[in-house]
């Protein structure tokens, strides 16, 4: 019997969506089983969520109170001592799958497949490199198989399940070299999540300031949107680190992306290539955003935005 | 205490690379290389961790074939006082990279071992993580900012949900996020003096480094192209097109 063990990803009381993603493309192994590991101070509500997924059989939950915050030094070692028995470990390819993921890897001798944007079979997968440039397809040597989910590259999986829900108790020695001290979010409350949301509106450098930024959350909030920037508006200070969108940044796929006084450079659009549609404004006629946009228009993006707005009733 | 650098020589951040047709990867004749750009702000910041006083010996490692020593010369120009060559001509890959990472911190014992969040060529981001998994040390990744206190660091690090601050007991393996520093420029007089320094070489046997199992790498594609989109004219028609899409109200 080959099985899957999602690790799931949440805040105490959330299951992020990314976890629903991861499995979608769980389902695409077609393997016997798909389990999720919950591990939480308190996962009542978290495993709940988790076993609401449709395919999904056993929820395992992990209670400790070590696991309040995501710390993957402290999450490692319990994971390992869940995988026994699955052919298969996979989480999202969010900065928690990304820091956590590896390091269990490291401890099991396995190589890792990051960013998995495709399923050829339950071991051969194809995986974005130089950002996004070359797709190459991989084979994962015998053993299990370790992978985070490109999360842009799957959709969220439906409710309608009811998965057990197994509580578990593991005695493993958990390290006290490591000590979460805080979480400072960016803030954005309020609006849409940036890697969930239908429409994104982001802006660049061409943006100018942190005071010029309102205009495109005033934009964003008048049609609903999430608010991104690219690199160079997150160094200049306009806007926190978590809207970046990008290589390094986040990878995005929704409906409709906007892209204000961005020039286009391949690091930010390995963040936008699975966006649905791509609108460009940049006063640069030549700007090479224009190359991937769907419609581009060519012209001040403060008076478009004004233009916008007004159109937009 | 000595730092250890990651320093991996990777196609340079401004090359738009191609695939060769016949997929077998992408062309890198005449290509310009260079240092990963999250590795010159890897040895950056041990750079400046010395200059305040908390590290003695920056020390910058990679690992590939005898070409490379190109950019550990770039790293002691910058500053390193000396380099680690790990020559082979195999492709490393991540788990591998962190066992011979993890057998230079048992010659060397650094407190901290700075490595880039991801190599621009792989896209991996996994090397830091695996080395402080079979090291058994602290990992903070992507890092935004590094205090050091004693026998501790804080470190700032980069998440999807904003800035997250952990405290990890020294020695401890850090991974270079783009905003904790701007790297200096290399000058002329820089690079005369990098010429002295010394850098020792070392084979995967010699090191006794036993390859990890690797994932094959059966072909290489271009990726999808995007439909080449058109130019409107105004806002009016910009928005009776998004409209006609339903992707506005
Ligand atoms: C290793 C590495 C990783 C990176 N990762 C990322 C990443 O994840 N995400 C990312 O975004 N970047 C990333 N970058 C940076 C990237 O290379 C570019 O530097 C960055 O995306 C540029 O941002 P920008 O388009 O806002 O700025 P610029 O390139 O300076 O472009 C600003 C644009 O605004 C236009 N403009 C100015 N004023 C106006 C106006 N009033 N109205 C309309 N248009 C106007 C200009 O014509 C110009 O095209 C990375 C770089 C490296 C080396
Ligand atoms: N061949 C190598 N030589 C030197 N450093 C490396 C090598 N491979 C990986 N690294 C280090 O590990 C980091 C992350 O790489 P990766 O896990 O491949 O994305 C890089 O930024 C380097 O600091």
């Amino acid at each position: 019997m080959s099985k899957v063990l999602v690790i799931a990803e949440h805040d105490g009381t959330t299951l992020n969506g990314s976890t629903a993603r991861a499995v979608s493309c769980a389902k695409e192994l077609g393997l016997d089983a798909i389990d999720i590991a919950v591990l939480a101070s308190d996962g009542c509500s978290v495993s709940e969520q988790a076993a609401a997924i449709s395919g999904v059989n056993t929820v395992i939950l992990v209670e400790n109170p070590a696991n309040e915050h995501a710390v993957s030094a402290l999450l490692a070692p319990q994971i390992e001592a869940l995988s026994d028995g699955y052919s298969h470990l996979l989480a999202p390819s969010t900065t928690f799958g990304k820091d956590l993921l590896p390091r269990i890897a490291a401890h099991l001798g396995a190589p890792q497949i990051s960013d998995i944007m495709r399923v050829e079979s339950a071991r051969v997968f194809d995986r974005p490199v130089y950002a996004g440039n070359a797709i190459i397809t991989v084979e994962a040597p015998e053993g299990i198989v370790i992978g985070t989910v490109r999360t842009a590259s799957y959709p969220v999986a439906e409710n309608g399940g009811s998965a057990t829900i197994e509580k578990r108790e593991l005695s493993v020695e958990l390290p006290s070299h490591t000590q979460f001290v805080e979480l400072s979010s960016g803030g954005g409350e309020g609006r849409p999540d940036l890697q969930a949301a239908a429409t994104v509106v982001s802006g660049g450098r061409g943006v100018g300031s942190e005071e010029n930024f309102s205009v495109i959350y005033g934009l964003a909030d008048k049609i609903g949107a999430a608010v991104g920037a690219s690199r160079a508006a997150v160094d200049a200070g306009f806007i926190p680190n978590d809207h970046q969108v990008g290589q390094t940044g986040k990878i995005i796929a929704p409906d409709l992306y906007m892209a204000f006084g961005i020039s286009g450079a391949i690091q930010h659009l390995a963040g936008i290539k699975d966006a649905g549609t791509i609108v460009a404004v940049n006063k640069d006629a030549d700007a090479p955003i224009f190359e991937v946009a769907d419609f581009g228009l060519v012209g001040d993006l403060f008076q478009v935005i004004e233009e916008l707005e007004a159109a937009l009733g | 205490m000595k730092i250890l650098v990651g320093v991996k020589r990777v196609v340079d951040y401004n090359v738009r690379i191609q695939v060769k047709p016949d997929g077998s990867g992408i062309a890198t004749n005449g290509v310009k290389m260079s240092m990963n750009p999250f590795d010159e702000i890897a040895i950056e910041e041990a750079l400046r961790i010395k200059e305040a006083g908390h590290a003695a010996e920056v020390i910058a490692v990679t690992m590939g074939p005898k070409v490379a020593q190109e950019q550990l010369r770039t790293a002691l120009a910058m500053g390193a006082d000396r380099a680690i060559h790990v020559e082979t001509d195999d492709d490393i890959q991540p788990l591998t990279a962190a066992r011979i990472f993890k057998a230079l911190c048992d010659k060397e014992s650094p407190k901290i071992v700075l490595l880039g969040k991801q190599a621009i060529d792989d896209d991996n981001s996994q090397t830091a993580q695996m080395l402080a998994a079979i090291s058994h040390w602290p990992q903070a990744t992507f890092a935004s900012s590094i205090t050091l206190d004693g026998d501790k660091a804080t470190v700032i690090r980069e998440v999807d949900a904003g800035l997250e601050t952990l405290s990890v007991d020294l020695p401890a393996i850090i991974s270079a996020d783009l905003r904790l520093n701007e790297p200096r420029y290399v000058k002329l007089p820089d690079i005369m003096k990098a010429k002295r320094k010394t850098i020792d070489t070392f084979t995967l046997d010699e090191l006794a480094v036993e390859p990890a199992p690797a994932i094959k790498i059966l072909k290489t594609s271009p990726p999808a192209k995007r439909q080449a989109g058109i130019k409107v004219e105004s806002v009016d028609e910009l928005v009776a097109a998004l409209k006609e899409k339903g992707l506005v109200k």
